[in-house]
């Protein structure tokens, strides 16, 4: 095991943006709860993945993302949609499968996309993402763009070839990809020991001479700080970076995991390091929030979940006369 | 005025498709294993990376899944991408890439994302390549909705379809028959773009209609030269486009001589001469005065011994016998 490379995030940086980290992650949690009841109310149907307790990975990361950066994330990427800034509204309609769903109801919750905010999928093959990412920094590197491509995935894609040799063609041609793995430590149900026979993940980047560095992804300054300097490296070296966030899954991997692999006493040790409830803490301890603050909060976006879900209740079908269209560009040739 | 004729192979005429494509568009580039410093594993990019640099003509590890989805990314970020693939039975390792995303992206963000993508890559026998670099699998890629296949056969094609292709919003495959590079031919000086959206009919007859792409048309052409010296007219089609098959082009051929056989190089069973059959059968069934039939390779992974990949892959005299057999009755 490494030790930690970053720092724990213990200076907030400031109330404004402590603030909206919490108001960030409140909103996830508590738009993927609905999200779970509306599962078992089988509004939503498919897969659900939900990210509950992962949340500082993907409110932290964005942070350090600009308007012009991309990002590629996996099926479990409701938290990653939602801090990059579309609305819930959007993505409430796509589970419902309704056409005013960011995808017309076409990719469902493992496939939300966004031309606005640059985001590329909601990839559900595991480690698929990868080499669209490592594309995606080339097109920016050949047109002299200065963005990042950020490119989330868990630790049980570094055992596809597809991890090697995306890591390999970035390092190779030194393109600006922000590799974030989000180590959960189960691979759906296999734990990391028992799917590597290297648990250090850092040493499987930097054996392609990429920098890394490792953080609590349990904390969402820490994230938030890591993921800065890691994005700053990778602008200034135009080169990968691999970043490991340290985190867990509260949830079954989704709705229809049994949840055998992993003892309570090791779920609740995690849940004890909520990323939430101890920003809620420290929040407290500096006095910059409060109980009837951290009510208006909840209760701001219970009226924002409360919309979203209306407004996929009223969103209409698509029509089935439109089965066919974005097959191609040009909509006739089939 | 007499068009000026060139004298070229099929890989020349490839190569002069690339050089017009990279000169009139700088997003174009060509990634792929040994495209660069070595010209290409079948000479086909010879001469391009000094006349584009490194940067345009790049040298790719061997990671066909990483520099396939790099194309993906890089259509998605404005680029126009063309991937050359070693040969087709390699692009396997990329199949997760140009099935489950390359042709889904469209489909799966509700029309938000478009994938500008080109692939190439070397397909089919008669090299004695043997079991793991002879394979006809662009029939199997023509099942996938969400992409083009296209299969040049001839020089004019060869030059010209690079560029309609590149110009197309949607991921395309071109599928190079390896056999065809060393083709001699004529091509006029004026070549350019074609259509990639219709077949074409190569030779005019009364008596049977004769579907084949890639290097079997050229074996169906010589077919219909032997099988006209005893009296039978054939319409040779050249499918060019195996998705989406432009059915018009051999419904009306069938309407005309009310016999068709198929010639594929694929293995026949869920072959797309099996697709061509079903069409003609569903659109065009009684307009037939025969069975429609189907010539395709044998379905064994393709032996080494020359006597052996011969037995196995569609030839003249089997096509000559057919056709006998089907006007005879």
């Amino acid at each position: 095991m490494t030790t930690m490379t970053s720092k724990p995030g213990q200076a907030l940086v400031n109330r404004e943006q402590s603030l909206h980290f919490l108001r960030q992650m409140l909103r996830i949690r508590r738009f993927e709860e609905k999200s779970a009841e509306l599962y078992s109310a089988m509004k939503i149907r498919g897969f659900l993945h939900l990210y509950i307790g992962e949340e500082a990975v993907a409110v932290g990361v964005t942070e350090a993302l600009g308007s012009d950066d991309a990002v590629v994330a996996t099926y479990r990427e409701h938290g990653h949609a939602m801090s990059r800034g579309m609305s819930m509204a959007a993505i409430m309609a796509e589970m419902y499968g309704k056409i005013d769903g960011c995808c017309r109801g076409r990719g469902g919750s493992m496939h939300l996309f966004d031309v606005e905010h640059r985001l590329y999928g909601g990839n559900a093959i595991v480690a698929g993402g990868l080499p669209v990412a490592v594309g995606l920094a080339l097109a920016d590197q050949m047109q002299n763009k200065k963005s990042v491509t950020c490119c989330c995935f868990g630790e049980g894609a570094m055992a596809e070839g597809e991890f090697h040799e995306a890591m390999n063609l970035a390092a190779l041609w030194q393109l600006p990809v922000l590799f974030v793995c989000e180590n959960n430590f189960y691979a759906m149900g296999t734990a990391l020991q028992l799917s590597e026979s290297v648990v250090d993940l850092t040493s499987k980047a930097a054996a392609y001479a990429v920098p890394t560095a490792t953080v609590d992804g349990m904390d969402v300054i820490a994230v938030a700080e890591a993921a800065e300097k890691a994005s700053d490296t990778v602008r200034e070296t135009g080169g990968p970076f691999f970043l490991e966030c340290r985190t867990y899954r509260f949830r079954p991997h989704s709705m229809f995991d049994p949840g055998l692999y992993r003892s309570r006493q090791e779920v609740e040790g995690w849940k004890q390091r909520c990323p939430i409830i101890s920003l809620i803490r420290r929040l407290k301890d500096k006095g910059w929030i409060d109980d009837p603050g951290l009510e208006r909060l909840e209760g701001e976006i219970a009226t924002e979940i409360d919309s979203a879900v209306d407004f996929a209740e009223q969103s209409e079908w698509e029509s089935v006369e439109d089965l066919t269209r974005f097959v191609y560009s040009d909509a006739g040739a089939n | 005025m007499e068009q000026q004729l060139r004298k070229m192979n099929y890989r020349d005429a490839l190569n002069e498709g690339l050089r017009e494509a990279l000169q009139k568009d700088e997003r174009v580039f060509l990634m792929g294993e040994d495209v660069g410093r070595y010209g290409g594993c079948f000479a086909v990019s010879k001469g391009l990376l000094d006349e584009f640099g490194p940067e345009r003509i790049r040298d790719t590890p061997l990671s066909e899944s990483a520099f396939t989805g790099a194309g993906i990314g890089a259509a998605l970020g404005g680029m126009r991408p063309i991937v050359e693939i070693m040969t087709v039975n390699f692009s396997l390792l990329a199949l997760d890439q140009i099935m489950n995303n390359a042709a889904t992206y469209l489909h799966m963000s509700g029309g938000l994302f478009n994938v500008p993508l080109v692939i190439r890559m070397a397909t089919g026998g008669g090299k004695q390549l043997a079991a793991q670099h002879s394979h006809s699998l662009e029939g199997w890629y023509a099942h996938i909705p969400g992409i083009k296949v296209l299969c040049p056969a001839t020089l004019e094609d060869a030059r010209g379809m690079l560029w309609s292709a590149l110009l197309d919003p949607d991921p395309v495959l071109i599928f190079e028959p390896a056999v065809l590079y060393p083709m001699e031919g004529e091509l006029s000086a004026d070549a350019g773009p074609v259509a990639i959206d219709q077949a074409k009919l190569l030779r005019e007859g009364k008596d049977l209609t004769l579907i084949s792409y890639g290097s079997c048309l050229h074996k169906c052409l010589e077919a219909a030269s032997i099988l006209a010296e005893e009296g039978i007219e054939t319409d040779v089609i050249d499918l060019r486009t195996l998705r989406p098959l432009d059915d018009e082009s051999f419904l009306a051929s069938v309407a005309k001589t009310h016999r068709a056989l198929i010639v594929d190089e694929g293995w026949r069973s869920g072959s797309l001469a099996a697709e061509v059959s079903a069409r003609i059968m569903e659109q065009a069934f009684y307009q037939l005065d025969a069975p429609v039939e189907r010539i395709c390779t044998a379905e064994v992974p393709m032996p080494y011994a020359k006597h052996m990949e011969e037995a196995a892959l569609p030839q003249v005299s089997s096509i000559v016998a057919t056709a006998r057999r089907m006007i005879d009755g």
